[in-house]
């Protein structure tokens, strides 16, 4: 499958599971959508068939609240039946909110933020020993570069020179009450990468072209690398870029689930076949004038200390 | 306690080149001969516990056996989380050691008194947690843990403990250790505090009582098997423990006699849910909290009475 054809799947799986289960991160979901396709359709070397095979590469998603994206691209390579997907969230599925290391395919559990670049960097650090071959991948989040542990892993990662560690960094400037940038600045992100010593792409990261020529060519020897991957919040859903309402709000009946599958089908890639609505919805509902559309929801838009203004740099 | 563990896992490291130590920035004057003979089996992960605790499990998921170590509360409560989403929870093969349970580090103040180690190791699930009492069993501790798969919390002492046993042959992780049979009276001890036990039977024999004592290197699993039978056997059960009495060792054994239909009396001595505020050694810091051999053999023979 080509990558813009499992990105697609993704984004159209994430709506679907959010929207039957009533799962939150589609934002996330669908922002780190274009990353994850092109890891499985053309950089990560795995078997479906046997899942822990040692030749694999590994890879962990630390920010696990995007669950629903590694679920649904281990569904279409082969993992387990895409029918399972549906099952998300649900009493005895295996498929919860943030990932689990007991789905097929799976490297590790996350879902506590900063932990997956260190644990990472172990496997990294053990092929090394082990003089074996595999790239070891994480993706982490804009949001999570807030949590210490990320730079003990950092320091740590360039420390023994752990070239077969890629890490992205979903940058969709967004988390979990604000932007980046009015919750704790991690401007530049890149220029604090390189200060500890990462070899540093930065890259738009819903653009699969620019995605695969970092992941296929852009390591180095020696140390490790990063790809600050620019994407965007809610990607190919217009009411949902950019608006934090869509970390937590899940595309219910009516205009908002309607609105996203003709999106979706209007951006359809050729060879690929929506599992859930074939031919689009007929006469979606659209947005009536009460609608949350293109709203404000970050907390800085109506949080004002009287003690504390950000200055902005002239 | 400490050189009995390197010395053994520098055995068990020439055996299984799997086996990988990663320590905090610490371990001056022990870990030296580790590194100079096995330099390909430690790792420095530097002052950085959340990492390292991370890094042990992403090791040991590739297949290595990871000991990691450090002092006091750093290889546990400063990566509490570590511990149990990416060790316990995966099932990894990572042995955290711990050198200073207790007041081992006495005069370094309260940042150093691990006494709610045990309490909160304890309440992981997949997590095994040992105290061994003296050098033996730090050794048979030691050899057990490298070859049992999966999470495990070893609190150490630091050195100079008094010999319990001769040797342990059939040494088992989750079996308690009986070293003296008596009647009335049994002392269920972990870790280092076992020499004020002793001592405290010293005065309690003195006193015409001549208590049962086992050692409990293993606190989870519990030995539920000797606990029962000592219940049944004696009137009171005395545990001893350099920790907290909230959720520690003494909870482990209250928690099994509590269900038993009938049970003896239970007696628990450990610190009395505060933090220690004294300056002075673990001698000095035993005795002011009331786990000295004297003042273990006062409560008990309060008890007695």
């Amino acid at each position: 499958m080509k990558s813009k054809q499992l990105a697609w799947l993704i984004r159209r799986h994430g709506i679907e599971m959010t929207h039957l289960s009533g799962g939150s991160h589609i934002g996330a979901i669908m922002s780190v959508a274009d990353i994850i396709a092109v890891l499985y359709a053309d950089i990560l070397n795995f078997d479906p068939n046997n899942p822990k095979k040692d030749t694999r590469d590994r890879f962990i998603l630390s920010k696990g609240h995007a669950g629903a994206a590694i679920y649904a691209a281990l569904a279409e390579s082969g993992f387990f039946d895409t029918e399972e997907l549906k099952t998300h969230y649900r009493n005895g599925s295996r498929l919860s909110g943030h990932v689990s290391h007991h789905v097929p395919g799976v490297d590790f559990s996350t879902g506590s933020l900063g932990h997956g670049l260190s644990a990472a960097a172990g496997m990294a650090l053990a092929a090394k020993q082990d003089k074996k071959e595999h790239k070891n991948y994480v993706v982490i989040g804009d949001g999570e570069c807030n949590e210490g542990s990320v730079w003990e892993a950092a320091l740590f990662a360039v420390h023994f020179g752990l070239d077969n560690l890629v890490c992205i960094v979903d940058h969709n400037h967004m988390q979990s009450l604000d932007t980046c940038e009015n919750v704790i600045s991690t401007t530049p992100l890149s220029g604090i990468w390189q200060s500890f010593g990462w070899n540093v792409i930065e890259i738009d990261g819903n653009d699969h072209a620019q995605c695969y020529e970092a992941l296929k060519n852009g390591t180095v020897k020696g140390k490790p690398t990063v790809i600050i991957a620019n994407t965007v919040k809610g990607k190919g859903i217009s009411y949902m870029e950019n608006d934090l309402l869509w970390h937590y709000r899940f595309p219910h009946d009516g205009w908002e689930y309607d609105t996203a599958v003709t999106e979706l089908h209007n951006n359809k890639p050729d060879g690929v076949t929506d599992p859930y609505t074939p031919n689009g919805i007929e006469n979606p509902v659209t947005p009536d004038e009460n609608a949350d559309i293109y709203n404000d929801h970050t907390m800085s838009a109506t949080h004002k200390p009287t003690w504390f203004t950000k200055e902005k740099e002239q | 306690m400490r050189d009995t563990f390197f010395k053994t896992l520098t055995e068990l490291a020439t055996e299984n080149k799997n086996i990988e130590v990663v320590t905090g920035d610490l371990g001056f004057g022990v870990l030296k001969p580790f590194w100079e003979t096995h330099p390909d089996q430690i790792i420095n992960a530097g002052i950085a516990e959340q990492n390292l605790t991370s890094v042990a499990a992403g090791m040991a998921l590739e297949g290595k056996i990871v000991f990691t170590y450090s002092i006091g509360n750093f290889p546990t409560l400063r990566c509490l989380e570590q511990i149990r989403n990416d060790c316990a929870y995966h099932n990894a093969d990572v042995k955290i050691i711990c050198v200073g349970g207790g007041f081992v580090y006495g005069s370094l103040g309260m940042s150093h008194h691990a006494t709610e180690d045990i309490a909160v190791m304890r309440s992981l699930p997949n997590v095994t947690v040992l105290c061994p009492g003296d050098l033996v069993e730090a050794e048979a501790v030691t050899r057990a843990i490298a070859k049992y798969p999966g999470t495990c919390y070893v609190r150490l002492g630091r050195g100079g403990e008094k010999k319990i046993h001769e040797s342990l042959p059939d040494f088992e992780i989750g079996k308690a250790i009986p070293v003296k049979s008596g009647q009335k009276v049994a002392i269920f001890s972990t870790g280092a505090i076992f020499e004020e036990v002793d001592e405290a039977c010293s005065v309690l024999e003195n006193s015409g009582i001549t208590p049962t004592v086992y050692t409990f290197p293993t606190v989870k699993p519990i030995d539920k098997e000797v606990i029962r039978n000592v219940s049944e056997t004696h009137e009171i059960i005395v545990t001893c423990e350099e920790h907290n009495l909230s959720g520690g060792f003494g909870s482990a054994v209250a928690e099994v006699l509590a269900e038993l239909p009938s049970h003896a009396r239970l007696l628990r001595i450990g610190m009395n849910d505060e933090y220690s505020t004294l300056v002075g050694d673990q001698k000095y810091l035993r005795d002011q909290y009331g786990m000295s051999g004297k003042k273990i053999a006062t409560k008990i023979l309060c008890e007695v009475k």
